[in-house]
């Protein structure tokens, strides 16, 4: 086990240094300057502004001195907010991004779980067709489609919850609700796939003929199992909820990272385009990592087969 | 003798888009208490679904019990309340399945497998669960059983674990074993281990034992009476000597003809001829008479009852009917019952006349 994750954590090193060097170069794909008011600006402050933040200088000799400052945590200054370093404006914003991540995956996981485990149970009835009518509806309409919806009946018209800000937990509700419902409908349909999967195996009839009650047979044999492969797409989801925040945040004006990074493309502001990039990346890879950890833990075949090489 | 289980005309059926598939079509048969029953039948022909129905694990939709009687001591389990059943299963009826490699549960390890069934029925804390789990371990010839009792069933090769799904269905000490193809998943030599357990067992233990093949050629190792099954019925039982020396249903001929025998490899293999009959609409008459050479006029008219042969021996077939002609078994059969001749013994058969 330690081997292997030693070896995985090699190559998770190598994919950082990869992604660092690509979004790097990407970024020197973008059209358009960093300054604000470009037009405004005379030549001479602009050859100015390009020597004060080293973007004279050939992208070869850019990118060793990127990669340099990167191995020592420096993720450089933003061009927009004069010289305030990446990597605090990440730290002020990564808050609310956090909070509404957290909560909507442990949110979208119980519900996206329970509505599977009953909707399996319940195999071919209303109650099933009813939950993936609603899985369905949750993987295809795109979370801003909610987001405005929820906006427009429970903020506006029925001023149940307030429409937008970022001030206390009335206004995580209605964000994590809109991101939360990729998580519920894809491990719904996931969650009932396997659970009918596991109830059709042998060893649930010999759960059964050993005389325990159905609902022994159920929790202790059929979910345990079927939630096991569930981590597997918990890596893709993150990836989804990630991105999804991106969205919301813009729409619910909640200053995290997704609403500062959108931006930030918008102004190419490049440092912080580049750092908040980086960031998403390293939280990638490193969910991706737990994910199979977890999985090696959590099942003995693969925790076994691992600790004997 | 003392019969323990008791099947009255038993119907099951399946409930499927195609239509009704009529599995188990009337079956009679009783279980000795002591004794091992093998049912013995081509696959499809409903021996599984008949175990299932005696354990109560019909899958209901599509599956159900239409008619019929299943009696165990004073109570019928054809109607027992899902609740009752659940304290029978495991305890007092257990049942072994084919595959070993399937019928575990791969995450929890096979200690807590064999306890489950313990601290259902036994009331038994989890050490004493434990401690009996090792027994049983021992029990079923496992080595090591201290330290195996916490691995998990990947961490065993095919015979162990079917070794460890005997603990399982033996820990309660069950009056009936249900073995549904209990060997066939395995190696010959493996095949011969786990039956010289199940042997062993049962003398250990009294338990009474159904054994379902579709292989007669383990039969005599292992049963005192055979049912030979076919299209959902029974279509000839008697004990082994009977069924081997003196089969009397063209089936069952068939059977025999049609299994491998270990010392000669000059004859050939007769197989029989055809397939079986459509579940969803069952023939008229024998079901039997598509494929057998010597159907009459009546077999196609008719279903043959069971005519008598001796006090243990009856076979369903027009052939047994005074009218009917008399007709010998196909030469290559004759040859291969002469072969099993009872001064000629099958090698490690069950030592006869235990329970006769
Ligand atoms: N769940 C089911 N749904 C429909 N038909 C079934 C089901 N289970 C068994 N059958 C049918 O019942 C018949 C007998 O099956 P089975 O008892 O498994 O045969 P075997 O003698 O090989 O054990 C087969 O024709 C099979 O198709
Ligand atoms: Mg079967």
């Amino acid at each position: 086990m330690g081997r292997y994750i030693g070896g995985r954590v090699v190559s998770m090193v190598i994919t950082f240094l990869i992604i660092a060097s690509l979004t790097f170069f990407l970024m020197k794909l973008l059209p358009g300057t960093p300054f604000n008011n470009q037009e405004k600006l005379t030549d001479t402050q602009i050859v100015q502004l390009n020597e004060k933040y080293g973007l004279n200088d050939p992208v070869a000799v850019q990118y060793f001195s990127y990669m340099k400052n990167l191995f020592v945590g420096d993720l450089g200054v933003s061009f927009q907010q004069d010289g305030r370093e990446v990597s605090t404006i990440i730290g002020e914003r990564i808050g609310p991004s956090a909070y509404l991540g957290f909560q909507s995956i442990v949110l979208g996981t119980i519900v996206g779980l329970f509505l599977g485990i009953i909707a399996a149970l319940r195999h071919n009835s209303f109650l099933d067709y009813g939950t993936m009518v609603i899985a369905v509806l949750g993987i295809s309409i795109p979370n801003f489609v909610i987001a405005g919806l929820m906006q427009y009946w429970l903020g506006v018209k029925w001023e149940l919850l307030p429409v937008a800000y970022w001030d206390g937990f009335a206004y995580t509700i209605m964000p994590t609700i809109a991101i939360a419902s990729i998580v519920v409908a894809t491990i719904a349909r996931f969650m009932r796939t396997e659970m009918l999967e596991v109830l059709g195996q042998d060893y649930i009839t010999t759960a059964k003929a050993k005389g325990l009650s159905s609902t022994a047979v159920v929790i202790r044999h059929t979910i345990r199992n079927a939630s096991i492969p569930i981590i597997t797409i918990m890596g893709p989801l993150v990836v989804a909820l990630m991105t999804g925040t991106l969205v919301i945040e813009q729409i619910f004006v909640i200053p995290g990272l997704g609403e500062k990074f959108v931006n930030s493309i918008m102004t190419n502001d490049f440092p912080i385009i580049m750092g908040t990039t980086l960031f998403y990346s390293l939280l990638f890879i490193v969910v991706i990592l737990l994910v199979d950890i977890m999985y090696g833990i959590i099942d003995p075949r693969i925790r076994l087969a691992g600790g004997k090489d | 003798m003392e019969k323990i289980l008791e099947v009255n005309d038993l119907h099951v059926s399946f409930d499927t888009f195609a239509g009704e598939v009529k599995a188990v079509r009337g079956v009679n048969f009783h279980l000795n208490k002591g004794e091992t029953l093998a049912i013995v039948g081509e696959s499809g022909s409903g021996k599984s679904v008949t175990s299932k129905a005696v354990m109560g694990l019909i899958p209901n939709p599509p599956g159900r019990i239409k008619q019929g009687e299943i009696k165990f001591g004073d109570r019928n389990l054809a109607q027992l309340p899902e609740k009752e059943m659940q304290k029978i299963r495991g305890s007092e009826i257990s049942m072994i399945f084919q595959d070993p490699m399937t019928s575990l549960n791969p995450t929890m390890t096979i200690g807590k497998q064999i306890m489950e069934g313990l601290i259902k029925h036994q009331n038994m804390n989890k050490s004493e669960a434990k401690e009996r789990a090792i027994e049983l371990l021992k029990l079923v010839g496992i080595p090591n059983a201290e330290g195996r009792v916490t691995e998990y069933p990947h961490q065993f090769s095919g015979g162990m674990r079917q070794r460890v799904v005997i603990a399982i269905a033996l820990a309660c000490n069950p009056r009936v074993l249900i073995a549904d193809e209990p060997t066939t998943a395995l190696d010959v030599t493996i095949q011969a281990q786990i039956l010289e357990l199940l042997n062993d067992l049962q003398e250990k233990m009294g338990t009474s034992i159904i054994f379902i093949t579709h292989d007669l050629g383990v039969v005599a190792n292992i049963a005192d009476r055979v049912a030979v099954m076919y299209a959902g019925k029974i279509v000839e039982t008697g004990t082994v000597d009977e069924i081997f020396y003196n089969p009397q249903h063209p089936y069952t001929w068939g059977l025999l003809g049609s299994m491998p025998s270990l010392d000669s490899t000059d004859e050939e293999l007769i197989a029989i001829p055809g397939s079986p009959p459509d579940l969803l609409d069952p023939p008229k008459g024998d079901a039997f008479a598509p494929r057998n050479p010597y159907a009459m006029q009546i077999d196609t008219e008719m279903e043959p009852p069971l005519f008598k042969v001796s006090d243990t021996h009856y076979a369903a077939t027009w052939l047994l009917h005074e009218k009917a002609p008399k007709v010998e078994p196909p030469a290559a059969i004759k040859k291969r019952m002469q072969g099993m001749a009872p001064d000629e013994p099958i090698i490690g058969a069950k030592d006869g006349g235990k329970h006769v």
